[in-house]
């Protein structure tokens, strides 16, 4: 489960050119990233992506910091 | 990215619709790059510009410029550049579709002027611009290329206001191809199945239409981004020459299901 944790940072130091220190577990996409309503779209699929997932439109609204992205996949994932 | 003896060696072309690296322009982008072809690749804004920068950087030469083609403005200023820098244009390829997201919402019958407006506007009448700008830079004939979806002709849940602008859409197609064949340009549409982009990600419940793709298509599987590639090489090269106002349905056969 840290494996999740250490991938979601990735995925999203990537998305928005950020270094992976400075991505903690609270930190909330927009408001502590500076990420646009495209970047948010990115990571999600980013994550869909990495994950094998299928995120519904109404989870994804739900999705709104680093944690939640976390515990969505550790709920969901297959693998 | 091997160029010899391409299909599209010594052609150049403008690619208009790439947002990021899922979008099918870019698919289509990689596939005619690899067949020899020299590019051109516009923007909406500067925000999918820095996108659009970073992925050309595998790109030989490419001229990278900014065009809403909801501006006539910036579509004159585009064509100039084109005009100055090559002076010709061999092929475009139109992969640009918007509406406004509420209209994406709720029931069709609700859409608001403005929204059914904007919809056509962006995503069929920009074809049209766009070919009428294209068209003094192909003294030498010409092929366009456009992206549509098969709720252009068929009810898809959801896709709403998007569906009769694709209708549109392939209308334009025909009216064009009938307009600019007796100058050599040929204008066609691939109908694609869906595929998962920032602009699909705006529809509603296109997780289950993935999902329905996937289990009721002949080939069953999802379509990808580099077919539609290879389907717009053909359409672009001269092996496309005898064709021209058609829609070629690159969805793995999903059409010709009724169920
Ligand atoms: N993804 C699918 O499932 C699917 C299926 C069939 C057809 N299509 C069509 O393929 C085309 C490309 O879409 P995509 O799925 O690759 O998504 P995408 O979001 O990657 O591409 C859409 C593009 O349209 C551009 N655009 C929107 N408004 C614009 C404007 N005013 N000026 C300039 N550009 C503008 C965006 O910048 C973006 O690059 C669209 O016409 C879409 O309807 C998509």
């Amino acid at each position: 489960m840290a494996d999740v944790r250490k991938k979601v940072i990735a995925i999203i130091a990537e998305q928005l050119a950020k270094p992976e220190d400075s991505i903690s577990e609270s930190s909330h996409f927009v408001d502590d990233l500076g990420a646009d309503s495209l970047d948010t779209v990115e990571i999600i699929m980013a994550i869909e992506e990495a994950f094998s997932l299928e995120i519904p439109e109404s989870e994804q609204e739900k999705i709104r910091t680093v944690g939640d992205a976390i515990a969505y996949i550790e709920k969901h994932a297959k693998a | 990215m091997s160029t010899k003896g391409g299909l599209l060696e010594g052609k150049r072309g403008l690619i208009i619709g790439v947002a990021n690296k899922r979008s099918i322009a870019w698919g289509i982008t990689q596939k005619v790059a690899e067949a020899g072809a020299q590019l051109c690749l516009t923007y909406q804004n500067e925000r999918l510009g820095e996108n659009v920068r970073e992925l050309a950087a595998d790109l030989k030469n490419p001229l990278l410029l900014p065009m809403d083609v909801g501006s006539d403005s910036q579509i004159v200023m585009a064509f100039d550049e084109i005009r100055k820098k090559w002076g010709k244009l061999d092929f475009v390829v139109h992969a640009v579709a918007y509406a406004p997201r509420q209209a994406l919402e709720g029931r069709f019958v609700e859409t608001s002027r403005e929204d059914f407006r904007v919809a056509h506007d962006i995503s069929a009448y920009s074809l049209a611009a766009v070919c009428n700008a294209a068209q003094p830079l192909m003294a030498e004939g010409g092929a366009i290329v456009t992206l549509t979806y098969l709720g252009g002709e068929r009810v898809v849940p959801g896709y709403n206001v998007m569906g009769v602008a694709k209708a549109a859409l392939e209308s334009t197609v025909r009216y064009l191809a009938a307009d600019l064949g007796p100058q050599g340009i040929r204008v066609n549409a691939i109908s694609a199945g869906p595929i998962k982009t920032l602009a699909s990600s705006a529809i509603p419940g296109i997780g289950s239409k993935l999902k329905a793709h996937r289990s009721h298509t002949p080939l069953q599987r999802d379509t990808d981004q580099l077919e539609v590639g290879d389907a717009g090489v053909f359409l672009v090269s001269d092996m496309g020459r005898g064709i021209t106002g058609q829609v070629l349905y690159v969805d793995g056969g999903f059409s010709i299901m009724a169920g």
